[in-house]
């Protein structure tokens, strides 16, 4: 009992196991990308395209020199948010058309219920292509407060905004339980303030 | 009874390392599995646009990235200066965007084939005219999901 076996040097086994740890924590990006995301219009054209009023359309234009034109109008960026917020909550619209949960001034001239409402964003050729995504972020926020609001309003149980909703959403670590308990409401507040943003094609530079 | 008497030799015994090992290839293994490496090498400038307004790009096995800016230092005697596609590890045309879009499509798995998301990740300082052009691209080839990939920040910053 006395004989002792041979043992193998296990003393470099943690220098070896060093290195490549600190290859792979060198090469590791654990960081996911995120965006805008987009839906492009499909390439078929429509053949009877519908009949859009002009009032219903809210065209904001950034042309070659990055000036932004909301309506044809010049306006600054950081008033876009707040205009574009005005026009999709305005529900001008009577009868069938009315909107009851709108907070809008009830112009005449500007749209008739968010559902109908469209915001149109041209471009030129030129523009460039960071105040494009700013434009386009400001767009898309002002949907985000008017979903916001009206989220915290019709469930305020939920002690969240629909922005953190959607997000918990989707999100892969929530579990279907609470998936299933919120994709509901985040459905109601989309058909709500359905997103209506048209990318047309850029205008010509000449 | 003194053959079971422990030995007292005095002196605090050194702390043993043979675990030392164990942990690390713990740690180890932990980076091999989270590691995503970098399959495309940069061939142009690619500073992002900022916006708040984002969602996150979960998934990597259902984006394909198509690469757009001014080409890095490196490349520009040999390219110019002009902003350029890069698709994987090439530069391309306008015109090579709907094949490179239906080739990755096909390497994808079949369930996964309709809900591909195309990834824009453009360098700020392009033009807009570029990216009309393979937004074009894009719907000829049925692509019509797309994420403008830009970074975490105030919209100000783009000024």
């Amino acid at each position: 009992m006395a004989r002792k076996s041979p043992e193998v040097n296990a003393g470099s086994m943690a220098d070896i196991a060093f290195l490549l740890l600190i290859f792979f924590l060198v090469t590791t990006t654990i960081e996911t990308d995120s965006g805008i995301n987009r839906k492009l219009p499909p390439m078929e054209e429509l053949i009877d395209p519908p009949i859009i009023k002009e009032r219903n359309i809210f065209t904001v234009v950034v042309n070659k020199n990055n000036d932004i034109l909301v309506e044809e109008k010049p306006m600054q960026l950081r008033d876009v948010r707040e205009a574009a917020v005005a026009f999709l909550d305005n529900g001008g619209g009577v009868g069938d058309e009315a909107c009851d949960y709108c907070q809008g001034e009830r112009d005449e001239s500007s749209s008739d219920n968010p559902d109908k409402a469209i915001i149109s964003l041209k471009n030129d050729r030129e523009t460039s292509y960071k105040v494009y995504i700013a434009v386009q972020n400001e767009l898309v926020a002002a949907y985000n407060d008017l979903r916001n609001r009206e989220f915290e309003r019709l469930y305020p149980e939920e002690r969240m905004t629909y922005v953190e909703a959607d997000k918990l959403y989707t999100d892969p670590r929530t579990s279907p339980k609470v998936k299933a308990k919120i994709k509901p409401k985040i459905d109601v507040l989309k058909k709500m303030y359905p997103q209506k943003l048209s990318e047309a094609e850029p205008s010509k530079t000449n | 009874m003194s053959k079971f008497k422990k030995k007292k030799d005095g002196g605090l015994p050194a702390i043993s390392t043979a675990s030392l090992p164990d942990i690390v290839f713990m740690l180890l293994f932990f980076f091999m599995v989270a590691t995503v490496m970098r399959d495309n090498t940069l061939m142009v400038n690619n500073t992002l646009p900022a916006a708040d307004q984002i969602k996150k790009l979960d998934k990597k096995d259902r984006v394909i990235y198509i690469y757009a800016g001014k080409p890095s230092a490196r490349y520009q005697d040999k390219y110019g200066d002009q902003p350029r596609i890069q698709l994987n590890d090439k530069f391309a045309v306008v015109g090579d965007v709907g094949a490179y879009i239906l080739a990755e499509r096909a390497t994808k798995r079949e369930e996964l084939q309709n809900v591909l998301t195309t990834a824009l990740k453009v360098d700020g300082e392009t033009n807009m005219g570029l990216i009309s052009d393979i937004k074009q691209e894009l719907r000829k080839v049925n692509a019509l999901k797309i994420n403008y990939t830009t970074r975490i920040g105030d919209y100000t910053q783009n000024y």
